[in-house]
């Protein structure tokens, strides 16, 4: 009877735990919106932050959309072959790139590479109370610290899933039309006659905006909440890959189904 | 405040994810032949459009000249309405044909416009009364077994 009570009562406790949790995250969020006029007035400590997270992020990014595309090139031409369409290879490669991968691929590097760097720096930063001694000296350290990564995050990652993308349809292009063969002006004129601007070009960017905030605004929180301990920034920086990357892919089916739900 | 390296990657990452952006609508999307501000309406009742959607394409003679701008159900003659938008530059004489194609063996549907040699054009919100439908798999099916049911009986062997 009393291993039961003990059982139900950490369950609750768990549920206040969570709840509690969401609720000052929202606030968080709702303060780095707040306090991100800091951010673009000195516009400096966000290039800072851009070079720290989009620059850094360029090799891993290009290398890995290069790849992506020429599998996509070989695995869409060894299909498309049964059916005797391999002129739609363009398309199909353009498509899935634009559409999904650029940007859900995209955002699960930048997870792993910035956003995890985010929270390590931040949880560590308030282990050592650089953070309580920023508030000593009025500093506002959500204005300071959290805004300009938050900004710098969201601005880099349409950028990322573009040139994501660009490389991977670059890809698909070496393999389909330079090692295998497949008629370069059928490559082309297929892609374009398929990717609409708006309907898949601006949806996609749409989709990355999204994943910049949410993985930026989760990494930042999880740097935010850690616990100030070597285990709990460990722990935190865990969380945050964890959580951005189900984060993704969860908003990437919502919004793949408000997008392209009428055809 | 002095310009610095870390300015110029930045610009750089900047420069490039934009630059990426633009040859992505430019050479992969379909932005570049997208200057088909001038239309005007045309209106077809067709008795089966099939797949056709709205935003496919209206071609004659294999060339774009317009998209499918809106399809409904016409509530008083129970056929479908299609409107669409052609290019100002292209004007059509009042017999023209207008055929649901396929383009492939499993592509997507398109009209396909036949002019005829009437001498007056089509003007804006005209009706194009020469229409052809969708071909569609079961009607075919169904035609070549009535057809097979009514030949004669082969005497067996």
């Amino acid at each position: 009877m009393i291993g039961l009570t003990k059982k139900l009562r950490s369950i609750g406790h768990h549920v206040v735990d969570a709840v509690w949790r969401t609720g000052y995250a929202a606030r968080f969020f709702f303060l780095i919106l707040l306090y991100s006029g800091t951010s673009f007035q000195r516009f400096r400590l966000t290039v800072k932050e851009l070079f720290s997270s989009g620059v850094m992020s360029l090799i891993i990014i290009l290398v890995a959309g290069m790849f992506v595309g020429m599998v996509l090139g070989l695995q869409g031409y060894e299909t498309l072959k049964r059916y005797g369409s391999e002129s739609a290879l363009g398309s199909l490669v353009a498509l899935s790139l634009v559409r999904e991968l650029g940007p859900v691929l995209a955002a699960l590097l930048f997870a792993s590479r910035a956003g995890s760097a985010m929270t390590a720096e931040i949880g560590l930063m308030k282990a050592t109370e650089q953070i309580s001694a920023m508030e000593m000296m009025a500093i506002n350290p959500i204005a300071r610290v959290v805004g300009p990564r938050f900004w710098a995050g969201v601005i880099s990652m349409p950028l990322l899933s573009a040139l994501f993308s660009a490389m991977g349809v670059f890809g698909g292009y070496v393999v389909g039309v330079v090692l295998i063969g497949v008629d370069q002006g059928s490559f082309w004129s297929q892609m374009q006659a398929a990717v609409d601007f708006q309907h898949d070009i601006l949806n996609g960017v749409i989709k990355s905006v999204v994943f910049g905030v949410a993985v930026t605004a989760i990494a930042l929180f999880e740097g935010y909440d850690a616990p100030p301990t070597a285990e709990g920034v460990s722990g935190a920086t865990t969380r945050t890959v964890v959580q951005s990357s189900l984060a993704i892919l969860i908003l990437d089916f919502m919004l793949t189904a408000f997008m392209f739900q009428g055809d | 405040m002095d310009r610095t390296a870390l300015d110029l990657w930045v610009g750089i990452f900047v420069v490039a994810g934009l630059a990426a952006l633009s040859v992505l609508a430019l050479k992969v999307g379909n932005l570049s032949s997208y200057n088909m501000s001038e239309t005007y309406q045309l209106q077809a009742y067709f008795s089966n459009i099939g797949g056709l959607k709205s935003q496919a394409s209206i071609k004659s003679s294999g060339v774009l000249i317009g998209r499918v701008a809106m399809i409904s159900l016409d509530p008083e003659r129970y056929e479908a309405k299609v409107t669409m938008n052609i290019d100002k530059r292209y004007h059509f004489p009042k017999d023209t044909f207008a055929n649901i194609l396929t383009s492939g063996l499993l592509g997507e549907q398109y009209i396909g416009m036949i002019p005829g040699g009437d001498t007056e054009l089509l003007k804006a919100g005209d009706e194009i009364k020469k229409t052809q439908s969708a071909l569609v798999m079961e009607d075919l099916i169904g035609k070549f077994l009535y057809s097979k049911a009514d030949e004669p009986k082969q005497p067996a062997k």
